[in-house]
C-alpha cells in the first residue's frame, strides 16, 4: 500500500490488479480505439498541412484581379422612356490582359493593413518561346524578385543556375527547358500576342514539383514582362501574404471592401479541397465517436460484471462503515484509470504506427509521402478524453455498487 | 447498572410494505445489551435472528420502535451518519468471514481504518499486525484470504472487527462454517477480547455449548423474544 493514497485509490488499483485478465483485455481494447484515432488524427491532419504547405509555397495567399470587362446594353435612346429597355443582344467581351488601375496606391494601402505580410505586383500573361524550329507556349510571371522570392521560394526550387532576374534574364521550368533544348545561359526567344519580341538569357531551372507547371513557367523582371506582354507600368495581378494562412479569407474581404478590387484568398480558391477536407473531418468525427463508444461499453461491461463479482466484498466494505460515496469513487476511478491506462498504451500504439508510417510510406523517390507532426495536444486530447469516457462508462456500475443493499450483498 | 450499548424499543420490521405479500418479521423486540455483555441469540433457521442483527448493525432500518446504539438514537439518522456510526461503534464477524479477497490479512485488518479517512501509515500497520499477534496469527500476515485456512480467515476477520476498537461486535454464527477446533478458537477469542476490550457482543449461534458460555442467551421465536430475557438489567 502507498503511503500518500487514500483508500479509494489503494481498493480501485487492488481491484483492477485482481481481475489481472480482465483489465488486460479492456486496456488492449481501449489501447487499439486510442490508437486508431490519434493515428487517423495525425494523418488527416498531416495531410492538411502538408497540402497546405505545398500549396502556399507556391502561390500568393491572396490574388487581386484587374475587374472583367463586363458587357451591357445602352440606356434608353431619346423619345423613349426612362425605364424602358432596348431588346438588344449583348455579347460576352473578350478578356483583354489588362493593369489593375492605380495598382501602386493599392499595393501602398495593402501594405499597411493589418495582418498582411507581404504585397507583390505582377505582371502576368502568355507568351511563345521559340528556340530553332521548336516553339512552346509559356506562361510569363514579372515579378520583382525582392518581394515575390518572399512569396514563392523561388530560389529553393532551382535545380540548376540561380534565380537571378536581371532586365534580361528568365528562370524557366525544367521541363520547358528540356523541350527547347536549352540551358543555363543559353538564349530563349520570346514573342507575345502583341508581335514584342525579346531574347532573353536562361539564368536558371526550376522545379516547382508538377510537371506541367514546368512545362509552362518563365519567371523574369516585373519591368521586362510589362515591356513583352505590352503592359507598360502596369500589372496584370498583386499578391499578397498574410500572417494567419487560414485568415486569409477574411483579410480578403477587408482588401476588398478596402479597394473595390476582387481578391481571391487561396481558401476560396481551393474549395475543393476544404470540402474534401470537411469530408474526411466529419468521417473521422464520426468513426472516433462510434471508436468512443465502443470503449465506453466496453469500459462499462467490465465494471458491471466487476460489480455483480464484488457484491459481497462490497457488501463488507458497507458494514465497515465504509460510504456509498467512497464506493461510488472507486468504481469510477477503475473506470478512468483503465481510461488512462488505455490511451496511454494507445498513444505509443500510434506513435509507433506513425513512425513506422513515415518509414515505409514513401514517394517514388524515396521521400516520406508527407510530413507527419507527432503533435503533443493531440496525444494529451486523446490522455484526457479517454480518462473521461472511462469515468463516464464507470458511472452506471459505480452508482449500481454505491447503491447495493448491504443486507443483500452480503448474503449474496 | 452498566453503560447500555445496544437498546431496541418495540423493534418492529416489516418487508414488503404496502403490498400483498407484506410480512412481518420482527413484532416489537425490546432488548438491552449492556458494555461488557455477551449475549447469544438462538433460534431456529427463519426466527428472524439474521433481520435483528442487521438492524442492531445499522444494515438495515426498523420499520417501527426504537433503537439507540452506544446512546445514540438512530432514528432520525440519514444514510452516511448511520455509516459513520456503524464503522465507529461497531465490528461484524460473519458466518462466511468475507474477508477481501485482492488483500492481505494484514490490509484486511487495516481496511476500516482507511475507510475512515486514515492513510496506510506505520502507525495503522503497527496497529493491524498488534491485532493479527492478538489473534495468533503474525506469521500469516502477508497471506492472501485464499492461502488462509476457513478458522484462520474467521480469526482475521475478528482482528478486523476489532480493528476501530468498536463497542459493539456482531458475530453471525461465526462458528457455523468451522470444524469444533476452530470454532471453539474462535469461540475463546471472542470471549477474551469481550472481557478485555470491554465491548459488548451479540453473538448468533445453533451451537447450545457455546450460548451456554455466554454471559445471557435470548431465544428468537417467530420474530419475538422468549424466555424472559427481553429486557435484562446487567448488574
Amino acid at each position: 500500500m502507498n503511503r500518500l493514497q487514500p483508500f479509494e485509490w489503494i481498493v480501485a488499483l487492488r481491484f483492477l490488479r485482481e481481475g489481472r485478465l480482465q483489465t488486460v483485455f479492456i486496456v488492449s481494447g481501449i489501447a487499439i480505439g486510442v490508437g486508431v484515432i490519434v493515428f487517423m488524427s495525425a494523418l488527416l491532419s498531416g495531410l492538411q498541412s502538408n497540402f497546405v504547405r505545398r500549396v502556399l509555397t507556391a502561390q500568393p495567399h491572396i490574388q487581386l484581379l484587374p475587374p472583367k470587362e463586363v458587357a451591357r446594353a445602352l440606356g434608353p435612346g431619346p423619345g423613349l422612356a426612362r425605364d424602358a429597355i432596348e431588346d438588344a443582344l449583348v455579347q460576352q467581351p473578350l478578356q483583354r490582359l489588362k493593369s489593375i488601375d492605380q495598382w501602386q496606391a493599392i499595393v501602398a494601402q495593402i501594405g499597411t493593413m493589418a495582418g498582411v505580410r507581404v504585397v507583390s505586383p505582377q505582371a502576368d500573361g502568355s507568351a511563345l518561346a521559340v528556340r530553332g524550329d521548336a516553339s512552346r507556349s509559356v506562361s510569363v510571371s514579372g515579378v520583382e524578385p525582392a518581394l515575390y522570392f518572399r512569396i514563392v521560394d523561388l530560389p529553393s526550387k532551382v535545380v540548376a543556375g540561380a534565380a537571378t532576374l536581371g532586365s534580361t534574364d528568365v528562370v524557366i521550368g525544367t521541363e520547358l527547358a528540356s523541350d527547347l533544348g536549352v540551358e543555363v545561359g543559353d538564349k530563349l526567344r520570346l514573342s507575345s500576342a502583341s508581335g514584342v519580341v525579346q531574347v532573353l538569357t536562361v539564368t536558371g531551372l526550376v522545379d516547382l514539383g508538377n510537371k506541367g507547371a514546368n512545362q509552362r513557367a518563365a519567371y523574369m523582371a516585373l519591368h521586362t514582362a510589362q515591356g513583352l506582354l505590352g503592359l507598360t507600368g502596369g500589372v496584370s495581378s498583386i499578391g499578397v501574404t498574410v500572417d494567419d494562412v487560414y485568415a486569409a479569407e477574411r483579410v480578403a474581404q477587408r482588401i476588398t471592401a478596402a479597394t473595390g478590387i476582387e481578391a481571391d484568398s487561396w481558401i476560396a480558391t481551393n474549395a475543393q479541397f476544404f470540402s474534401a477536407v470537411s469530408a474526411q473531418t466529419t468521417a473521422n468525427t464520426t468513426i472516433r465517436f462510434f471508436v468512443a463508444l465502443s470503449v465506453a461499453f466496453g469500459i462499462a461491461s467490465v465494471l458491471v460484471v466487476s460489480v455483480v463479482q464484488k457484491s459481497r466484498e462490497i457488501g463488507i466494505l458497507r458494514a465497515m462503515g465504509i460510504s456509498r460515496g467512497q464506493i461510488l469513487r472507486v468504481f469510477l476511478l477503475q473506470g478512468g484509470l483503465l481510461g488512462l491506462a488505455g490511451s496511454l498504451v494507445g498513444s505509443a500504439l500510434a506513435m509507433v504506427a506513425l513512425v513506422l508510417w513515415q518509414r515505409y510510406a514513401l514517394n517514388a523517390d524515396g521521400t516520406p509521402m508527407f510530413v507527419l507532426t507527432m503533435e503533443p495536444t493531440l496525444f494529451a486530447l486523446a490522455l484526457a478524453l479517454a480518462t473521461l469516457t472511462g469515468l463516464g462508462a464507470a458511472f452506471a456500475p459505480a452508482l449500481r455498487a454505491a447503491r447495493l443493499d448491504p443486507v443483500v450483498a452480503i448474503r449474496g | 447498572m452498566a453503560e447500555a450499548v445496544v437498546e431496541l424499543q418495540g423493534v418492529v420490521k416489516r418487508f414488503n410494505v404496502g403490498q400483498p405479500n407484506e410480512t412481518e418479521v420482527l413484532h416489537g423486540i425490546d432488548l438491552v445489551l449492556a458494555r461488557g455483555e455477551f449475549c447469544a441469540v438462538m433460534g431456529p433457521s427463519g426466527s428472524g435472528k439474521s433481520t435483528l442483527l442487521n438492524i442492531v448493525g445499522l444494515l438495515d432500518r426498523p420499520t417501527g420502535g426504537r433503537l439507540r446504539i452506544a446512546g445514540r438514537d438512530t432514528h432520525d439518522l440519514d444514510d452516511g451518519a448511520l455509516t459513520r456510526l456503524r464503522g465507529h461503534e461497531i465490528g461484524f464477524v460473519f458466518q462466511y468471514h468475507h474477508l477481501i479477497s485482492a488483500f492481505t490479512a494484514c490490509e484486511n485488518v487495516m481496511m476500516p481504518l482507511l475507510g475512515a479517512g486514515e492513510f496506510p501509515d506505520a502507525a495503522m500497520r503497527r496497529r493491524a499486525e498488534e491485532l493479527l499477534g492478538r489473534v495468533g496469527l503474525s506469521a500469516w500476515r502477508d497471506k492472501l484470504p485464499g492461502h488462509l485456512s476457513g478458522g484462520q480467515q474467521q480469526r482475521v476477520a475478528v482482528a478486523r472487527a476489532l480493528a476501530m476498537g468498536p463497542a459493539l461486535l456482531l458475530a453471525d454464527e461465526p462458528t457455523g462454517n468451522l470444524d469444533t477446533q476452530s470454532a471453539a478458537t474462535v469461540f475463546d477469542l471472542l470471549r477474551e477480547v469481550n472481557r478485555e476490550q470491554g465491548m459488548a457482543v451479540l453473538f448468533v449461534t445453533h451451537n447450545a455449548d457455546l450460548a451456554a458460555r455466554c454471559d445471557r442467551t435470548v431465544q428468537v421465536v417467530d420474530g419475538r423474544l422468549q424466555g424472559g430475557a427481553a429486557a435484562h438489567a446487567v448488574a
